[in-house]
C-alpha cells in the first residue's frame, strides 16, 4: 500500500500544481510572455536533478556515465542560459530613468550590437 | 548497489531534503508571482533561480549521491555552452535560443528515462507506475527534443521555414509513429526487458518529433514553440513521479500549465485550432488561393518615398506604429526608435499597436522595442489598439503582415478568415514599409495595400525608417 500512496502523494501535487500554474501564469501580461517562456524554460531544467539523482546509482557501465553526463550538461544549459538569457531580457523591460535626450542620434544607427544596455 | 530498484531507495529520503524541494518549488511559484508586471520581473526570476539553486543543493547532498567527477563534468559543460549562448545572443534571435534551451531540456529527460530503464534492468523490480510514467516521459522528451531542434533550425533558416510536409500522407504518418511509441511503452510496462524495444520507441517518437514540426510554417512557429515547452515540462513532471520529486513534479507541471495557455492564447489569435496547427502544411493550400485571389484587386498599389512619408507623419497628430517580424529581420527597432523620439519632439503622440503573434514568439515585439528602450507604456495589446486606430492620423506598418490583413475580417473565403487582426484600414492613412510585394508567411495576398488611403515605402525596414528620420530633420 505504500507505493500506492506515494503515487496518490504524487497525483495530488501534480494536479495542484496544475491548478496554482494555471492561476499565476494567467496573470502575467502579454508584454512579458517572451521572458514568461524563457523563464519557465529555465524552470523545466529542473530535470537537472533527475540526472544528479540517478548518476549517483550508476555505478559501473560506461555507457550509462555517458548518456547521464549528456543529460546533466543539457540540464545544465537549460537553467544557466534560460535564467541568463531572462534576467537579460527582463532588465531591458526595467523602467530607464527619462529625460535624456542626450545620446547623439549619429552613434544609435547602428544598433547591430545592441546588447544588454 | 546497481541492482536496487530506483523507487525505494528515494522513498527513504530525508525529510529534511523534502523540506529543501518544498522551499525550492515555493520560490518558483513566488518567482513566476513577480512576472505579472515589468518592475517585479527581474527580482521574480532571480527569487526562482535561488529556488533552482536550492533544489540542486538538496540533491547533491542526498545521501546516495556519487560519482562527483562527472557531475562536476557535466556540469562545467552545459555552463560552458549555455553561459555564453545566453550572453551573446541577439534579442531577434530570441525566439531560436528558447527553442534550443527547450530542446535540451527534453533531451535530458528521455536520456534520464533511457538510463532509469538501464539501471532497472527494465524497470523490473519496479512499480508499474513508475515505468508507465518513466515511459511517458521518455517518448515526450525525445518528441519535444526532436521537435525543438527542428523549430530552431527553421527559425535559424537553417533548413527552409515553408512547411515541408509528405501531403496527405502527413496525418497517417504521424499516427502511426505515435501508436508505434505507444505501442512500444505498453509492452516494456507489461514486463518487456529488451533494451531493443525501448530504443525503438525513442526512435518513433524522434521521428514523431521531426514529422510534427517540419510540416509547420514560419507564421505558426510561436504555437509550436509554446507547445513544445509544455511537453518538455509536463515530460519532467513524469520524470518527477517516477523518481519521487516533489520539487520536479511542481516545476514540470508548472512549465506544462505556462505552455498549455499560451500555446492556447497564441491559436486563439490566430483563429486556429491546435490539431489543424499540428497537421501543418498551412502555406501550402493558403498560396495557391491567396495567388489566384490576386487577380480579384481592382485597386491599385500606390508608392511613396520617405520625404514624402516623413511630411505626412510630421503633420500627424497621434501616430500608430505596427511592428513585426519584417522589424526583426532588419534590425529595426533601434532606428524604429529615433524615429519615435524624432516624432515626440515634434509634439506627436506616437504608440505601438502590438499583435499577440507578431514575431515569432509570443511577446517577441515586445522585447525587441523594450531593446530599444521605448516605454512599455506606449505598447498597445490588440483590443486596445483597435479602439485608438480611428482616431489615428497615421499607422505607419513595419514588417508586420498577415495581422494587418483586412480579408481576415471582410473575406469568408481567405484561409486567414476569422484570425482577430489590428484594424490598421480605420486610421485615416496607412504607410506600410515593405521590401516588396511578396506575399508574407502564410502566403496570403494582403488587401491593405490596395487600400485607397494606403501608401508604400519599398525597401528594407532598417534603411526606410532611418531615411524618414533623417527627412524629418529637414521638415
Amino acid at each position: 500500500m505504500v507505493i500506492a500512496s506515494t503515487l496518490t502523494t504524487n497525483l495530488s501535487i501534480l494536479v495542484l500544481a496544475g491548478f496554482i500554474g494555471f492561476v499565476v501564469i494567467s496573470k502575467v501580461p502579454n508584454t512579458l510572455h517572451t521572458p514568461l517562456m524563457s523563464g519557465t524554460n529555465a524552470i523545466h531544467g529542473i530535470v537537472l536533478l533527475g540526472g544528479l539523482l540517478t548518476i549517483g546509482l550508476a555505478g559501473n557501465g560506461t555507457f550509462n556515465k555517458v548518456i547521464l553526463v549528456i543529460a546533466i550538461a543539457f540540464g545544465t544549459i537549460n537553467i544557466v542560459g534560460g535564467f541568463l538569457v531572462t534576467d537579460r531580457m527582463l532588465e531591458m523591460f526595467k523602467p530607464k530613468p527619462k529625460a535624456k535626450p542626450d545620446t547623439t542620434d549619429a552613434g544609435k544607427g547602428d544598433g547591430g550590437d545592441g546588447k544588454a544596455s | 548497489m546497481t541492482a536496487v530498484p530506483l523507487a525505494t531507495s528515494f522513498v527513504q529520503s530525508q525529510s529534511f531534503l523534502d523540506v529543501l524541494y518544498i522551499v525550492a518549488f515555493g520560490l518558483f511559484i513566488q518567482g513566476l508571482r513577480g512576472l505579472a508586471g515589468p518592475t517585479t520581473a527581474v527580482r521574480g526570476t532571480r527569487i526562482a533561480a535561488v529556488g533552482m539553486a536550492i533544489a540542486v543543493i538538496a540533491t547533491l547532498l542526498n545521501p546516495n549521491e556519487g560519482n562527483w567527477g562527472l557531475i562536476a563534468l557535466g556540469i562545467a559543460l552545459g555552463a560552458a555552452v549555455g553561459v555564453p549562448a545566453a550572453r551573446q545572443v541577439k534579442m531577434t534571435a530570441m525566439p531560436q535560443m528558447v527553442a534550443l534551451f527547450n530542446g535540451v531540456g527534453g533531451g535530458a529527460v528521455f536520456l534520464i528515462s533511457w538510463s532509469e530503464f538501464r539501471l532497472t534492468h527494465g524497470y523490473s523490480h519496479t512499480a508499474t507506475y513508475i515505468a508507465i510514467f518513466s515511459l511517458f516521459a521518455a517518448i515526450v522528451g525525445s518528441v519535444s527534443f526532436w521537435g525543438s531542434n527542428i523549430a530552431f533550425g527553421k527559425l535559424q533558416e537553417i533548413i527552409p521555414g515553408r512547411p515541408i510536409t509528405l501531403g496527405g500522407a502527413q496525418q497517417v504518418v504521424n499516427l502511426v509513429l505515435l501508436v508505434l511509441a505507444v505501442a512500444a511503452g505498453a509492452y516494456i510496462a507489461s514486463g518487456e526487458h529488451s533494451q531493443g524495444i525501448f530504443i525503438g520507441m525513442l526512435v518513433c517518437a524522434a521521428l514523431l518529433g521531426n514529422a510534427v514540426v517540419l510540416p509547420i510554417g514560419g507564421a505558426d512557429m510561436p504555437v509550436v514553440i509554446s507547445m513544445l515547452n509544455a511537453f518538455t515540462g509536463l515530460s519532467a513532471a513524469a520524470t518527477g513521479i517516477a523518481l519521487n520529486n516533489p520539487a520536479l513534479i511542481v516545476a514540470g507541471m508548472i512549465v506544462g500549465a505556462s505552455g498549455s495557455i499560451l500555446t492556447n492564447l497564441m491559436a486563439t489569435a490566430m483563429n486556429r485550432s491546435i490539431p489543424a496547427i499540428v497537421a501543418g502544411g498551412f502555406g501550402g493550400g493558403g498560396a495557391v488561393e491567396g495567388a489566384s485571389g490576386a487577380g480579384e484587386h481592382a485597386g491599385t498599389v500606390r508608392s511613396t518615398t520617405a520625404a514624402d512619408a516623413a511630411i505626412q507623419l510630421a503633420y500627424a497628430s497621434h501616430v500608430m506604429i505596427v511592428p513585426g517580424y519584417g522589424m526583426a529581420v532588419a534590425q529595426a527597432q533601434h532606428a524604429v526608435r529615433e524615429l519615435t523620439k524624432a516624432l515626440e519632439a515634434r509634439g506627436v503622440e506616437v504608440n505601438f499597436a502590438i499583435h499577440p503573434v507578431a514575431g515569432r514568439m509570443p511577446g517577441h515585439m515586445n522585447v525587441l522595442l523594450a531593446e530599444a528602450d521605448v516605454p512599455y507604456d506606449q505598447l498597445e495589446e490588440m483590443e486596445e489598439a483597435n479602439q485608438e486606430f480611428a482616431r489615428t492620423d497615421v499607422s505607419l506598418v513595419i514588417g508586420a503582415n498577415d495581422v494587418t490583413n483586412p480579408a481576415a475580417k471582410n473575406t469568408p473565403s481567405s484561409p486567414i478568415y476569422g484570425m482577430p487582426i489590428l484594424e490598421v484600414s480605420e486610421s485615416h492613412s496607412v504607410i506600410v514599409i515593405k521590401r516588396s510585394m511578396n506575399p508574407g508567411f502564410a502566403g496570403i495576398e494582403n488587401e491593405l495595400y490596395y487600400e485607397p488611403e494606403t501608401t508604400m515605402l519599398f525597401g528594407d525596414a532598417k534603411a526606410a525608417v532611418t531615411e524618414i528620420t533623417a527627412e524629418l530633420a529637414n521638415i
